[in-house]
């Protein structure tokens, strides 16, 4: 099923400059979805079009079936959440558990329920320890961490990651990218992520390049990253096993061709042995 | 010219109920005219290390020896604001130091402030925009309508002003895109060839250390644990692994080829000339 429906979708901050030129597009419910495209591309815009965060000029949102309007506004954002890049900028609680129980109480969760929610999406991000201190005292990537559970908490269909690693060291980079991962795999969650990592494409189900406020290229990280050439005008760099492919190739190399490093070893190898 | 630290302790809130040990006993010499990666986990010291070269923190016990500078628990620098002026300290994040209404006042700020007359700031302005790679249309624009990117730029031609010997750069790329990133680290790289600068960069991102560093000093949990050139840094697998850092491609990749019994030069970590050489040892025979 397709949880997100955009279309024709046109946008700008000033009378003047387009930053969203008719942009269509779809996402299937549960799917990982990677959106890369270079600073100025309008990439987070769209995250904040589709969280009704910005108003679109023209064109429509449909997000679980319902579209998103002035009237639907907060029935979205019950589907939506998004988790921004500077992990400093989004805390409100004192401590771990206010700030997930936060978006609870704009559900309306009853209080007495709680804790139990809470205990249980801080447990699912690996913070429980951490529940009564407070969020100025925790590292980059455990901030994320509980950015993430309390968009969990409150039991959304739709999580935004817009450059949710970009700040963190590479040890909250690790962190993020496999609680990311076992969502994927585990839960019904839908996830798009606002990404500069080509390696990460690679881990999605669904890719969009943007450029210019344009959807340029959409399709699977393999489709995708097959228009080598668009990609390189685009100023986007492609995965490293592509890369070390393409010398391969160039000298002389014949194998088929690989999506993981380990099938590139793999390859030479076997050439190896059959010399 | 010498850059040294001698038996340098660093304790935050030394005289309280809480005290915190961030360096503790470094010896370290860091050498004039190369660029040097200084890497570590979050917490291990980086930036409480750095900030000792320009005297902005004064050693706990221990000293810090800049060219004629020495810097000392007792007392600052003799001339601090001639070793200010040697060594041009760009925090992370220095884009949230910009202040002034134009990006020429902005540049001209530093020189002024020691001394310099206003149409000589002004010109080294114009001097510094060009070298960070903005045209003169920016001059009398605010600095605060710029990118991100432009932004740091704008901040780093501030620091480049004051025309510092010893450039130290504490993660002048975090949260810059690729492309941002990649364009940063060429203009270290022209400062430190063209320019002749000391660069001292502060990182987490090995595929900037493996590209653009000659040198690379760890530290872990206050002191530093190893330093060596980049070259033996990559080769050092027992070391990267206890570092716990996201190693770039393609020494993952050439680990992988060893690992499998496939002999490769330890000197390349370039793509193609990999390649090459995987051309050499596979296709003969």
């Amino acid at each position: 099923m397709e949880i997100i429906k955009v279309k024709n979708l046109n946008f700008s901050y000033d009378e003047t400059t387009p930053t969203i030129k008719d942009v269509s597009f779809s996402v299937e419910e549960g799917s990982y979805t990677t959106i890369v495209g270079h600073n100025g591309s309008g990439k987070s815009t769209i995250a904040k079009l589709l969280d009704g965060l910005l108003e679109k000029k023209s064109g429509s949102i449909e997000i679980g079936g319902l579209e998103l309007n002035e009237a639907n506004i907060y029935k979205i954002r019950e589907q939506v959440g998004i988790v921004f890049q500077n992990p400093d900028n989004q805390f409100i609680g004192a401590t771990v558990a206010d700030d997930i129980a936060f978006g609870l109480e704009n559900q309306q969760v009853p209080s007495d329920e709680m804790p139990k929610i809470i205990e249980q999406y801080a447990k699912k991000v690996n913070m429980y320890d951490f529940l009564d201190k407070e969020p100025t005292k925790l590292s980059g990537g455990q901030k994320q961490r509980v950015a993430i559970a309390g968009v969990l908490a409150m039991n959304l269909k739709v999580i935004i990651l817009d450059e949710a690693t970009s700040m963190l060291d590479p040890q909250g980079k690790v962190e993020i990218n496999a609680l990311v991962n076992e969502l994927h795999e585990k839960s019904n969650l839908t996830i798009i992520s606002i990404t500069h990592d080509m390696e990460e494409v690679l881990r999605s189900d669904h890719v969009l390049v943007m450029d210019n406020g344009e959807v340029k290229i959409s399709g699977t990280p393999e489709e995708v990253l097959s228009n080598e050439k668009e990609l390189i005008d685009l100023k986007l760099d492609l995965p490293f096993v592509y890369k070390m492919q393409k010398e391969l190739y160039n000298v002389g190399f014949e194998f088929e061709k690989q999506l993981e490093l380990e099938g590139v070893v793999e390859s030479l190898c076997q050439l190896n042995l059959k010399r | 010219m010498s850059i040294e630290f001698k038996a340098l302790t660093h304790t935050y809130n030394e005289k309280t109920p809480f005290p915190y040990v961030a360096l503790h006993d470094v010896d370290l010499e860091i050498k004039e005219g190369i660029f040097t990666a200084i890497i570590g986990e979050t917490g291990s010291g980086k930036s409480t290390l750095v900030q000792h070269l320009n005297a902005l923190l004064t050693p706990t016990s221990g000293k810090v020896i800049v060219d004629d500078f020495i810097i000392t628990s007792e007392k600052k620098a003799k001339d601090l604001k001639k070793l200010r002026k040697k060594v041009g300290l760009v925090f992370q994040f220095p884009e949230y130091q910009l202040f002034e209404e134009t990006i020429e006042k902005d540049i001209a700020f530093g020189p002024k402030n020691f001394g310099v007359e206003e149409e000589a700031a002004k010109k080294k302005a114009r001097e510094m925009l060009a070298l960070v790679g903005l045209d003169d249309s920016y001059l009398n624009r605010s600095p605060f309508d710029l990118s991100g990117g432009q932004k740091r730029r704008i901040a780093i031609a501030g620091i480049l002003a004051l025309d510092p010997d010893i450039l130290v750069l504490d993660e002048p790329t975090a949260g810059l895109d690729p492309q941002g990133a990649k364009e940063m680290m060429q203009l270290f790289t022209k400062l430190n060839k063209e320019f002749n600068k000391t660069i001292i960069m502060v990182t987490h991102d090995m595929e900037h250390v493996l590209h653009y560093c000659e040198d690379v000093v760890v530290l872990k949990k206050g002191k530093v644990v190893h330093t060596c050139s980049a070259n033996e840094f990559f080769n050092n697998y027992d070391l990267l692994e206890q570092l716990h850092v996201a190693l770039p491609k393609v020494i993952e990749f050439k680990k992988m080829l060893q690992d499998k019994g496939i002999k490769i030069n330890p000197e390349i970590f370039d793509m193609h000339e990999l390649a090459l050489e995987l051309k050499e040892e596979l296709k003969h025979g």
